[in-house]
């Protein structure tokens, strides 16, 4: 089915959401819908599924215009969605959550679930999904609860489906996996709005790119356009997407310099259920190293990263900084020796949303001279301390005094970074430093990291985006299931790392990969060779 | 707020255009804690509900409440109800009952509690103001700790008991110790703050160690309060010897109470002083001091205050400590300032109207001083209100005002004024465009 948008705008009060974007999706194509946070690509697809009304503009099915009372108007024309936070309902098995909202039912209201469970083994079996229609849906891997919402989208004879950032919970497996069905999709005829903020996937899957900024169309462009091309035009300027690292600034043969400066050993950690989400961990990293921890997300990582601040407290191992041990003792007095955190839930962990910028700014130094001598605090030194950082990490802001709440995410991702590095370090722990900050932010936030390594400080990186481990580590630990799966060298293979991810050892995965390569990784491996000069 | 495109008012929620970073957190929250269940989370969104709302809401809450009040005032009246019979032949008589009835509730009212301008001396004529802030005196110092309390997230509804303990401190002190002049009426009233302050870490140690809840804690410790005092005073030290009565004896005036500011029949003492000293003190901890600091993060965001390193279960005890003190030093507003003795009713209801100054000053300390002023007001005025009409309609003004700062979009709904929400989001977004350009 033709889908085209016509001049849709959107407006929000004084902000442009949307300001006249045209688009046009052809049958069978994969039309890849590029654009930064908040640039108003979700907006535009809630507008497509009749979640809002357009101020202006039209939508054309096959030429036909339509207007969308809801999203069951949408629906009923053959748009379906997959959003990035699935729809789901956990204790459902498939074939329910296919009846949901379009319960078959039978004799005397009966609800009829033959129908749903045959649609489901008709769908799965034409398009190789694999999956159970009784399976619960919370038992499913989060690959299959992906697949069961486009099985839901195509069980409503979905032409267009709208795929909302569908890899951001994938493992590069799985999103390889997720590649092959968007590929069975297009050539049954079904046109795919793919919407992301990766450029990489774009370039492996998409035929034709719109790229969105600040609510407006800025370009079309073709899978073959490069990388950068592509950054440029969402940021709107010149962007340098992998930060000069230079080589290691310490000589690893220099016993001192090199030494081991912050070492985990042994860390078991349980959860309040009795689980255990630590799982002898033993990490070491050393100075003026970035060593980076891969994972997907929710295997252990935001537990390790908790506990080596002093949130919680582990059942076994240790914890040492240059030799000092870190366990038993309160998070003020880790960070005072010299820990810098930076959260990686930014509005829960990171930031006071009522507070001012200032005041997020001393967050953890507020009872320190030159802010507080004795209990009482000094406004002025405050204030000035804020002026300086924001200058320094260039926040953009209206006043300081202002609450943080009225800054960007991006912005407020600076303030947390700005805080932790404006005092002396001697190990740097951040975790997800870059989420949801916009691409020309990350640029900055990965120099300011690299630069904390060249100090010296031992950096330790958390992070579920392979392009920014890559972007940063000198060395990488793999983390599944609260387990290190092997720690290895920053070079190593997309693929390889993607395997481990998933749980495979080392040897294992070498093997694995080198037999069956996925898409993206293809592509790494000719854009490497092309690189080559 | 995120840099994600802002929704408009009508779709909360839609997880669909969650910003991309909002992902849930996985594998429960270990930096929560054992004391945050769904109760806790529903008490730190009431306050901060509450405490959020513009001074315009307040204002408007105490003029609908008044509003509220005429409607009774005149639907009890007497003549009102006469003329009401026959309203249709002669409707001018029945609003005339009305007017006449509202207007002679709400004169009483003003002159009970400013100015009393029918006196037959100056004496009487100004005494009623003075009233007043002889009643806002406890209602200030209680509704302070309190909004201390409020602002560190934590919902202390104990300063009823509080100030009983408070009052039993101050008082056994004020009339069993021999002490010189100054020294004697200071070590007092230090001691019903400890009084207090004991009370209140009770509940404070409690919710940091065990996670108990500090509303029922607080709520039941009101009750043992009670009893407790009932009980002091059928004991030999608290009772006057040879007396069958549960008063406790007489606080010699000279050396242990709180000096009168004006010479008597002005009831107005030095404890008033205290209050507007405990203000300041209260503005001073919450905004300049870093105990404040971490009482006001601890209260905004729990999870990001002990990320900075701020121990969040220390600050509860500390904040429930300095609360108990406050509301301590308002029992010896009473017995120090006033009653001069200890009874079981010593309290009044001054620690259940705190909770309301408190939150119609938004736990400010300036805007709960005021607030207490009101309610002092509103107290020495039913005083004369209740020969025009009931004296329920002071409990019901004061009750309706409750109800409608609890629920400020009623307010916004009533006066169509603009949700809050609204400015700060376009603000936001506005700032979003900017900041990204």
């Amino acid at each position: 089915m033709k889908l085209e948008l016509r001049g849709i705008t959107k407006t929000f009060g004084s902000l442009v959401a949307n300001d006249h974007i045209d688009l046009v999706v052809h049958p069978g194509e994969i039309h890849a819908l590029l654009g930064e946070n908040g640039a108003g690509k979700s907006t535009l697809m809630n507008v497509l599924y009749g979640l809002y009304r357009p101020d202006d503009g039209e939508i054309l099915l096959d030429d036909e215009p339509v207007a969308f009372q809801g999203p069951g108007d949408a629906v009923a024309a053959g748009i379906g969605m997959v959003h990035q936070h699935f729809m789901l309902v956990p204790v459902f098995t498939v074939a329910e959550s296919l009846a949901l909202g379009y319960e078959p039912t039978g004799r005397a209201g009966m609800l009829d679930l033959e129908e749903a469970r045959r649609r489901v083994t008709e769908i799965s079996d034409r398009f190789g999904f694999d999956i159970d229609p009784d399976a619960v849906v919370e038992d499913l891997p989060v690959g299959a609860q992906q697949r069961v919402e486009i099985i839901k989208a195509l069980s409503r004879e979905a032409r267009v489906l709208i795929l909302d950032e569908p890899t951001a919970v994938l493992t590069p497996q799985e999103t390889d996996e997720l590649i092959q069905i968007m590929r069975e999709l297009k050539s049954a005829g079904t046109s795919i709005v793919f919407i992301t903020h990766k450029l990489r996937e774009v370039r492996a899957i998409a035929d034709r790119v719109t790229v969105i900024r600040r609510g407006a169309v800025v370009g079309e462009a073709g899978p073959e356009t490069s990388e950068g091309e592509f950054a440029s035009l969402m940021v709107g300027r010149e962007v340098q997407l992998s930060v000069d690292k230079g080589a290691l600034t310490t000589d690893t043969t220099d016993a001192d310099a090199g030494a081991d400066a912050f070492v985990v050993t042994d860390l078991t950690v349980l959860d309040p259920a009795g689980t255990v989400v630590v799982d002898h961990v033993d990490l070491s990293v050393r100075r003026g190293e970035i060593m980076a921890v891969a994972g997907v997300q929710g295997n252990g990582q935001t537990e390790l990263t908790e506990t080596i601040l002093g949130l919680t407290e582990p059942v076994t191992g240790s914890i040492r900084l240059d030799g000092q041990e870190l366990i038993g003792r309160t998070v003020k007095q880790r960070l005072r020796a010299g820990l810098g955190f930076v959260p990686e839930d930014r509005s829960t962990d990171g930031v006071i949303s009522s507070f001012s910028v200032a005041e997020n700014l001393v967050l953890d130094q507020y009872d320190r001279p030159p802010f507080a001598s004795g209990v009482a605090m000094s406004p002025a030194a405050v204030r000035r301390n804020a002026d300086e950082l924001v200058a320094e990490f260039d926040i953009r802001l209206g006043s300081p005094a202002d609450p943080i709440s009225t800054l960007s995410g991006g912005n407020q991702q600076k303030v947390v970074i700005a805080r932790e590095m404006s005092r002396p370090l001697r190990a740097l722990v951040a975790s997800q430093p870059t989420r949801g900050v916009d691409v020309g932010s990350i640029e900055f936030m990965h120099k300011r990291l690299v630069a904390e390594r060249d100090n010296g400080t031992p950096v330790l990186i958390v992070s579920t985006e392979l392009d920014e481990v890559y972007a940063l580590a000198d060395r990488v630990a793999v983390m599944y299931r609260g387990r290190v799966v092997g720690v290895v060298p920053a070079d190593t293979d997309r693929d390889v790392l993607g395997l481990m991810m998933a749980g495979v050892p080392l040897d294992e995965a070498r093997t694995q990969a080198a037999t069956h390569r996925t898409t993206l990784g293809e592509a790494d491996a000719v854009a490497d060779h092309h690189d080559i000069p | 707020m995120s840099d994600e495109t802002p929704r408009p008012a009508t779709e909360p929620g839609d997880p669909a255009d969650r910003p991309e970073g909002a992902t849930a957190r996985t594998g429960g929250t270990p930096a929560a804690g054992p004391q945050d269940g769904p109760i806790e989370t529903r008490t730190r969104e009431l306050l901060r509900e509450v405490l959020s709302g513009s001074w315009l809401v307040s204002l408007l809450a105490i003029v609908l409440a008044l509003l509220a009040g005429a409607v009774l005032i005149a639907v009890a009246d007497s003549d009102v109800q006469e003329a009401a019979g026959y309203f249709f032949a002669r409707p001018a008589d029945t609003l005339e009952a009305v007017w006449n009835a509202v207007y002679a509730a709400y004169e009483a009212l003003f002159r009970g509690a400013v100015y009393d301008f029918r006196a037959d001396s100056p004496t009487r004529a100004i005494r009623p103001v003075t009233e007043t802030l002889t009643f806002a005196t406890p209602l200030i110092l209680a509704g302070l700790g309190l909004a201390v309390a409020f602002r560190a997230g934590l919902l202390n509804i104990g300063g009823q008991g509080q100030i009983i303990l408070g009052a039993v401190f101050g008082a056994f002190i004020g009339f069993s110790a021999d002490l010189p002049v100054v020294l004697h009426v200071t070590l007092a009233a230090l001691g019903a703050a400890l009084g207090g302050a004991i009370w209140a870490g009770i509940a404070g140690v409690l919710k940091a160690k065990t996670g108990a809840n500090e509303v029922i804690v607080t709520i039941m410790l009101n009750n043992i309060g009670l009893y407790l005092v009932a009980y002091l005073l059928t004991t030999q030290a608290f009772r006057v010897p040879g007396s069958p009565n549960p008063i406790s004896p007489q606080i010699p005036t000279e050396t242990a109470a709180y000096p009168l500011l004006l010479e008597a029949p002005f009831r107005l003492h030095a404890g008033f002083l205290l209050a507007i000293l405990a203000t300041g003190a209260v503005w001073w901890l919450l905004d300049r001091s870093t105990t404040g600091f971490e009482i006001r993060a601890a209260g905004a965001n729990p999870h990001a205050a002990r990320t900075a390193g701020i121990s969040v279960d220390r600050v509860v005890i500390l904040t429930m400590v300095v609360s108990g003190a406050l509301c301590g030093l308002a029992g010896s507003a009473q017995v120090l300032g006033t009653e001069h003795v200890l009874t079981g009713g010593v309290a009044a209801s001054y620690g259940f109207d705190a909770i309301t100054v408190a939150l119609l000053g938004r736990s400010k300390p300036v805007g709960t001083f005021l607030a207490g002023v009101l309610f002092g007001a509103l107290r020495a005025g039913g005083v004369l209100m209740q020969s025009e009409t009931s004296i329920d309609i002071i409990l019901v003004v004061q009750s309706i005002i409750v109800l409608l700062i609890a629920a400020p979009p009623l307010v916004r709904s009533v006066f169509r004024l603009p949700s809050p929400d609204a400015r700060p989001r376009r603000r936001a977004g506005a700032a979003t465009t900017e900041v990204t350009a």
